[in-house]
């Protein structure tokens, strides 16, 4: 597959790096959508009003929406793990939507970016329930029955091996096919804007494969939460 | 030694053409399950037509990633197969 053409790759060329810009364009555009967010951020929280303002009523609506989703899902006590969860969506999400940009590569078309969003969440779910069990926690991987408890380990280790590689691979095969469907029909049929359909089919498959990111998420912080069976 | 190396990429392509349309035809039929129910649900009792549509929505992702995973193993098989270096020469050369 042959090089498409990446804006900030050039830059990069233009000031030296054009090596690690190359070898690395995942990394370069997993900075751009992060300056992107921490700028919006910074502007809509500039002069906070009572009655919000446009950039203000925007971030609003989205963090109380996903707020809202939340606590319906984990319940009260699940209200502390939205600043992680909604980073996740919001990152996921406009690292996606960006692919639709010509001259862009989505950060999350490549396996190293899901991979650590995966990691982390995976991680974190221990975490959670160390925090909230001690060492009680592993009456979760044990099962109902205590004679049983050898082999439902084992499967339990497995699924969350699974959970992880799950969350990679679904992220990172719909943005990957998506890029290749798109780099495929620009090359056969370009010229009668062959790729437009399928672009506005990535509007919809960015939000979803973002949404259902984050809602995994939260499912596996309460499971991590909640008592063992 | 090249010889080889084509017949196992054309095994590995042909492999890869028949898996993912497997995958997409097991997942065609688990979705339009799902949609069916959904539908059903929806001309039952139209004031739940926005849960029922978020949870369809929700359902048919986690089917489409069970087709996304053969997607990957079939681009892993084409472009990432032992023998790609060999047969990229052949090709380039």
């Amino acid at each position: 597959m042959e090089h498409p053409y990446l804006f900030f790759v050039k830059l990069f060329e233009m000031i030296g790096l054009g090596h690690f810009a190359h070898e690395y364009p995942h990394v370069v555009y997993s900075w751009v959508v992060m300056a992107l967010l921490m700028i919006a951020g910074a502007v809509a929280s500039k002069n906070i009003t009572m009655v919000p303002a446009k950039m203000q009523n925007l971030f609003e609506v989205m963090i109380s929406g996903i707020e809202e989703f939340m606590v319906e899902n984990t319940g009260e006590e699940g209200r502390w793990l939205l600043p992680l969860a909604a980073t996740v969506f919001i990152y996921v999400f406009v690292g996606n939507l960006i692919g639709l940009v010509p001259g862009f590569f989505p950060p999350t078309a490549s396996i190293n970016t899901t991979l650590s969003c995966a990691l982390v969440v995976v991680v974190f779910t221990h975490i959670i329930g160390i925090k909230y069990h001690g060492v009680k926690y592993i009456k979760h991987f044990l099962g109902p029955v205590w004679w049983m408890s050898p082999l439902i380990f084992m499967i339990e280790i497995i699924g969350h091996l699974a959970r992880i590689l799950s969350l990679t691979f679904r992220l990172f095969g719909n943005m990957m096919g998506h890029e290749i469907v798109l780099a495929i029909l620009f090359a056969l049929a370009g010229a009668f804007f062959a790729p437009l359909p399928i672009m506005a089919l990535g509007i919809f498959v960015s939000f979803v494969q973002a949404f259902v990111f984050f809602l995994l998420s939260i499912i596996y912080f309460t499971g991590a939460m909640e008592h063992a069976h | 030694m090249e010889a080889e190396a084509l017949k196992f990429f054309v095994a590995c392509v042909t492999a890869a053409g028949f898996g993912i349309a497997i995958a997409a035809f097991g997942c065609g039929i688990g979705q339009g399950l799902g949609l069916k129910a959904a539908v059903e649900g929806i001309a039952r009792n139209p004031e739940s037509s926005g849960k029922v549509t978020v949870t369809m929505l929700i359902g048919l992702a986690m089917i489409e990633s069970l087709c996304i995973y053969a997607l990957v193993v079939a681009l892993i098989l084409i472009y990432a197969s032992p023998m790609a270096t060999t047969v990229t020469d052949l090709l380039t050369k």
